[in-house]
């Protein structure tokens, strides 16, 4: 074995929903300068969840901006979200017409309760949650940093929590990996941190706090070059990984030296 | 039975917040196939019902003042 690291050390496959997933990075599809790009930076990433949002056809240019004709849905794992939404009965709307595409049943479920932060409204999406699951949705729920509502969001039958690092397309990182560690303790369905990952350093320094995985979009899709920063957050989100399971030395205020203390010539 | 004794008499929907005008007696599948939009890559919205049988366009029959919603997946975070 060289010295490159393997993501296979990595030995938990990540299962959500009681499905196996390949990547612990999962991706976007908006803002991309082209469809190209973003095909690219999504190769590049790894990833096999892959986001897209339900909107409106637009009449007068019929398919070429729908992203299944750039984007082979037999490649990716599809996960529609419900962003744009204000209420619990909109965002449950959209997840049914979701999933009326017919690709599955999975939702990553927002209900946004202002504009200018994109902060969840934390009540439509607990109530949003409990009719999506009963109707036999899988849900993954984004939600800010807050501990109690992310055990009301498992308790509500989300297969998935996933607060943010920081607001959507902040590029902010992590605010407070206390309240992400946290939630992560406490949870049993997988935590996936979702929005405000600006750099990979970021992602590395979120994957650290143990949690499951990272859901970005702007984060690639906003760099200069999204084909490298795709491959560089990929690189991030395992060396996190392996870093949280290979456990960190303990925090010191004084110096420790590494070298032997003994054995020095004499002055 | 009433038939339309006119050719070409029209009704008028809603189709994605904008009026449409269509023949009578026009289905799903005709406004679909007249916008030269491939129906496996839209989900349609009828009156607020989704429609989840594709195979169903062809025999739903549109009328005056309906709304349809026609959505597609587009790029999103």
């Amino acid at each position: 074995m060289g010295i490159a690291v393997e993501s296979s050390l990595d030995v938990s496959p990540l299962v959500i929903g009681g499905r196996e997933f390949r990547s612990r990075l999962m991706v976007g599809t908006g803002k991309y300068a082209s469809n190209s790009d973003m095909v690219h930076a999504i190769e590049a990433s790894g990833a096999e969840v892959v986001t897209v949002a339900v909107r409106r056809v637009d009449l007068n240019r019929a398919n070429e901006e729908g992203i299944l004709n750039h984007l082979d849905a037999s490649q990716f794992f599809l996960l529609a979200n419900t962003a744009g939404c204000y209420t619990a009965d909109d965002a449950i709307r959209y997840a049914r017409l979701a999933r009326a595409a017919g690709f599955n049943e999975w939702v990553k479920l927002e209900v946004i309760g202002d504009q200018e932060t994109l902060l969840p409204d934390t009540a439509g999406l607990l109530e949003a949650t409990r009719t999506l699951a009963a109707e036999g949705f899988k849900v993954m729920a984004y939600t800010n940093d807050d501990l109690i509502t992310a055990l009301r969001l498992e308790e509500a039958g989300a297969v998935a929590v996933m607060p943010l690092a920081s607001p959507i397309g902040s590029g902010l990182g992590m605010l407070n990996p206390y309240a992400i560690r946290t939630i992560k303790k406490r949870l049993s369905v997988p935590v996936i941190v979702d929005a405000g990952v600006g750099t990979a350093s970021d992602a590395c320094v979120v994957m650290e706090q143990g949690v499951d995985g990272i859901l970005m979009n702007t984060g690639i899709a906003a760099a200069s070059d999204p084909v490298r920063m795709a491959t560089a957050m990929r690189q991030a989100v395992e060396a996190g990984r392996l870093a949280y399971l290979a456990g960190r030395m303990p925090r010191r205020e004084v110096a420790v030296p590494s070298s032997p203390l003994t054995g020095m010539l004499d002055s | 039975m009433i038939q339309s004794p006119e050719a070409g008499e029209m009704i008028t929907l809603m189709v994605n917040g904008a009026p449409r005008e269509l023949e009578r007696d026009s289905t799903v599948a005709g406004l679909l196939g007249s916008l030269r939009i491939d129906p496996r890559l839209v989900i349609v919205e009828h009156n607020r019902t989704i429609l989840r049988d594709r195979d169903a366009y062809a025999s739903l029959a549109l009328s005056d003042g309906d709304v349809i919603e026609i959505v597609h997946f587009v790029g999103g975070g």
